[in-house]
Parts: structure tokens; C-alpha cells; sequence
């Protein structure tokens, strides 16, 4: 008696997750060419957080029967999980070589992938500038607590690429797994300084003071696509047109994004 | 029957899926590139460093749990096991507002005596020691309550010195909790991976034991991930057939 309670609770449990993780009567609709509904898997480069949450807010209204649900992390983890078989309509990466690997993998075809934003790097420190921080140069002083992200994500590889033109060998301490995750450590002061997007020193307002780098450093390059495996091919559609659009414009510029 | 089998399955099934994708034969290649072997090594001198902190600060900590007449004794108890069922990235957290550069302990402790804990092999061994620390004490402790306080009183009033008390007769006693504890307290160590990144950093080398190479190489260089994870994998069943006794002995 008990084994066969536990088989009912199992089957229960598994019978009402499909109803729990779907979008209702839209998730049908919005397959095929039919009206745009449903729920919206968005999987977004970290540093995109602030202008998408703003963006999703404006094109649900405009799309009423869309519900968006972001997932942010590092360009390079999210294209992981696409490739494992995580469940998304929109990719959008901070990295160009990423949404290569992804269209490469099949997941996305190859004339789909739409550049909608650049960004510019920034050297992040506390407020106050503690460890008085001026330049590059300053990275390479050892004293400095000194934080980069990883060499495998795209905020990673370009403020190496930065440091290599500007010939300097910073004294890292620690490698973090997005520019956020940085940042969050800058604020807190745990770190003297890091390398991180202009846009996320932006989002982040007084909690953090900014040192420009050269001009001319590299900039980071922002495709976004619908995946081919969309199960609502017609709103991730339009989130895409949206995000290029004039009313979006503005939106990445205030963020502190380049556009294209 | 059938939901035993189902529970087996979701155990044994993750496990089979890494080893059916493990690269047997590039794994010698794999286990000497730098990315591995600086995270083993790194991770063997911390853990076992975690360990003995853990022996030397533990053993003390379960004989005044188990011994001494404390008022609020469970309340200690209850705060040292907590870590044991403490998220640890909460626990790194924790560490990080007290011991971090701006923590209450931590930005005296920068600013008087220049040491500083995060991004530092010796916040390593602080974060592994913070979670893994309590394995040893609870497993101690269990050693000391065995141990019967009487022959303890028998060889002091013959003579014995609280020291030779202790090495003759109570060490004796709990040796067997004493291994046991120190071995848990070590694979947890080995593994410990949300404290660490939160308090310690995550550099090569320095502060990026196996689990975090492991963590970060699975969204790069799924071989390099593979064969870290294969490590960790071996050190684990080697800990379960050094406990054997202990965990499946009497159960046959």
C-alpha cells in the first residue's frame, strides 16, 4: 500500500509538470505561423540585464498574450546549455564567435543572427578609488586586488585582447564567471579594480566609479536570433525585430550601449 | 520494489552517464594538462591543510561539546552543525562580511596586521574548513561520549598527567571516530566548491581547486571537465572503501 501511494504521488508529480512549466492555451497558438503568444524563452548575456528587463516590460505590453522569461548568465554557459538542450526561443549573445558556435551546433540558421548592440569596456572601481587607480598601468600593481572575468567568457577574452595592445600583464586575483559578478565584487570593495562592459558601470549608478580605457580598445559585439528550435517562432520573431527597432534604440543608448 | 529501482536509477544513472562519456584513452593527456594539474595540486595541499585545522581546532571543540558542563550547550552544538546544513555560498557570504577586506574581522585584520583571507590559498583552506569542520566534530564528539570517563578518573589517580591521560587512554578511545571524522571532513573539503568561490575567488593556481576547475571547464573544454570530474569521482569511492567497515559492517 504505501509503494502504491508513492507511484501515485510520482505520477502526480510528473503529470502536473507539463501544466505547471507551459503557458496555457497560447503555447499551442504560438507554434507555427499563428498569432503571437505564449511564454518567451529569452537566454541573454548577463550584461544585457538592465536594457531586456526594461525591453520586456515595453513589448509585453505591446504583446499582451507573450509572457517573457529572461535567463541571464555568461554568453559562453548559456550557449552550453542551448547545446545540452536547454529550452529557448531568442539567444542573445555578447560575443560574436559565441552565436557562431551556436549556429555551427545547428541551432540557429545562419543568416538569422542580427548584431543589435556593441559595448565598450570600462576599468570599474570602487567608489572613492581606493587603490587610486588611473590607467591600465595600474592593473599591473601587485598590491591592487585586481579582478578579471574568465578568459572563456566574451568580457574575459576582450579585456585581455585590451591589456595585450596596451602591453600591460595584469596582477589578477580573481576571475569571475560574468562582468556582473565582477562588478558585484567591485561594489562591494572586495577588489580594487576590474575590467568590465561601460554598460554595466552604467547600470550599476553611484555604487561604482568609472576610469576610461584607451580609445580605439576593443569593443564587444551583440548578435541576438531566434532558435530553431522555437516552439513560439512568431513572438521570438518580433522580440528580435524589437530589440533593432527605434523604440529599443534608445533604450540600449541610455544603458550605456553602442549601437550599431 | 519498483520505486527502489527508480531510486537506484536516479542515483546510479548520472554516474554511468559520466563514465560512458569519460575520454578513457586521451585521459592520461587530459590529466597532465595545466588546467588539472594545478587544480589537484592545489586542491590536495588545501583540503588536507582544511583537515588539519579541522583535527586541531575540532578535536577540543568536541571534547568541550561532549564533556564539559556549558550552559546553552546545544545552542554551540546547534551553531557548529549548522554549516553542515548551511547553503555554502550562504556560508561563503557569511565568511566574506566577516572575514572579506570589508568584513567586521576582516578590515581589522587588513588593516593591523596586512593579512587579507579572500583571493588567497589560505581562504581556501578557511572556506573548506568553515564547511567541513563540523563533519569532524559531530563524528568526534560520538568518539568521546564512547569513551567512559572512568578509566580517565582510574589513570589520574594513579598518577597520570592529564596529557599522558589523554594519549594513553582517551585518544585511544576515539581513534576510530577520530579517522573516520577526519576522512568525511576531508572528501567534503575535497569537494567543497560554493564557499569557496564566494569567499576565495577563483584564479589558476591560487585559489581554483577541482571543483571550480570542473565547474569552469564544463562551459569550455568539456574534456578537461571530464577528467577533473573523473578525479573527483575516484577520490570519492576511495572514501567510501577506506569507511567501508564503518558504514557497511554492520549492516553485512
Amino acid at each position: 500500500m504505501p509503494a502504491r501511494l508513492a507511484v501515485a504521488v510520482v505520477a502526480l508529480a510528473l503529470a502536473t509538470v507539463p501544466v505547471g512549466c507551459g503557458g496555457g492555451p497560447g503555447e499551442r497558438a504560438g507554434a507555427g505561423s499563428g498569432p503571437v503568444g505564449g511564454e518567451l524563452r529569452v537566454a541573454a548575456a548577463a550584461s544585457l540585464t538592465e536594457p531586456f528587463t526594461a525591453l520586456g516590460r515595453r513589448f509585453e505590453r505591446a504583446h499582451p498574450d507573450v509572457h517573457l522569461r529572461f535567463d541571464f548568465g555568461p554568453s559562453s554557459g548559456l550557449a552550453q546549455s542551448l547545446e545540452e538542450g536547454a529550452p529557448a526561443d531568442v539567444f542573445a549573445s555578447a560575443d560574436e564567435r559565441i552565436m557562431d558556435r551556436v549556429v555551427d551546433s545547428g541551432l540557429v540558421d545562419r543568416d538569422e543572427p542580427v548584431i543589435f548592440a556593441r559595448n565598450r569596456l570600462a576599468i570599474a572601481v570602487p567608489v572613492g578609488n581606493p587603490g587610486s587607480v588611473r590607467g591600465l598601468d595600474d592593473l599591473a600593481r601587485p598590491e591592487l586586488l585586481v579582478g578579471l572575468c574568465a578568459a572563456d567568457v566574451p568580457c574575459g577574452r576582450l579585456a585581455r585582447a585590451l591589456l595585450r595592445r596596451a602591453g600591460v600583464t595584469p596582477a589578477v586575483d580573481t576571475e569571475e564567471l560574468d562582468a556582473k559578478a565582477l562588478l558585484s565584487r567591485i561594489t562591494a570593495g572586495e577588489l580594487d579594480a576590474g575590467i568590465v562592459y561601460h554598460s554595466d558601470v552604467v547600470a550599476a549608478g553611484d555604487r561604482v566609479t568609472a576610469v576610461a580605457v584607451p580609445r580605439g580598445a576593443p569593443v564587444a559585439t551583440y548578435p541576438v536570433a531566434v532558435l530553431a528550435g522555437s516552439a513560439h517562432p512568431a513572438a521570438a520573431a518580433a522580440f528580435v525585430t524589437f530589440v533593432s527597432s527605434s523604440t529599443a534604440r534608445p533604450v540600449l543608448r541610455r544603458a550605456g550601449f553602442l549601437l550599431p | 520494489m519498483a520505486v527502489a529501482l527508480v531510486a537506484l536509477a536516479l542515483v546510479a544513472l548520472p554516474l554511468v552517464g559520466l563514465l560512458q562519456r569519460a575520454p578513457w584513452t586521451a585521459l592520461p593527456g587530459l590529466l597532465g594538462r595545466p588546467v588539472v594539474v594545478d587544480a589537484l595540486r592545489l586542491s590536495l595541499g588545501t583540503s588536507l591543510a582544511a583537515t588539519g585545522l579541522s583535527v586541531v581546532l575540532g578535536v577540543p571543540l568536541a571534547w568541550v561539546l561532549a564533556r564539559a558542563e556549558l550552559p546553552g550547550r546545544r545552542l554551540v552544538r546547534a551553531v557548529v552543525v549548522l554549516p553542515m546544513v548551511l547553503p555554502p555560498v550562504v556560508g561563503g557570504a557569511a565568511l566574506l562580511f566577516a572575514l572579506g577586506r570589508r568584513g567586521l574581522v576582516g578590515q581589522w585584520l587588513d588593516q593591523h596586521f596586512g593579512i587579507l583571507l579572500p583571493f588567497s590559498p589560505a581562504g581556501v583552506v578557511v572556506a573548506q574548513t568553515f564547511v567541513a569542520m563540523p563533519f569532524l566534530v559531530v563524528s568526534v564528539e560520538a568518539g568521546f561520549r564512547a569513551v567512559d570517563a572512568r578509566f580517565e578518573h582510574a589513570a589520574a589517580t594513579l598518577g597520570a598527567s592529564p596529557w599522558t591521560v589523554f594519549r594513553r587512554v582517551t585518544l585511544p578511545g576515539i581513534a576510530p571516530s577520530l579517522a573516520a571524522g577526519a576522512v568525511l571532513c576531508w572528501a567534503r573539503a575535497l569537494g567543497e566548491f560554493g564557499a569557496t568561490i564566494t569567499f576565495a575567488g577563483n584564479l589558476g593556481g591560487r585559489t581554483r581547486t577541482l571543483p571550480l576547475a570542473t565547474y569552469q571547464a564544463l562551459q569550455s573544454d568539456r574534456g578537461a571537465a571530464l577528467a577533473l570530474s573523473l578525479v573527483l569521482v575516484g577520490v570519492s569511492l576511495a572514501v567510501l572503501l577506506a569507511l567501508r567497515d564503518r558504514w557497511f559492517g554492520a549492516a553485512g
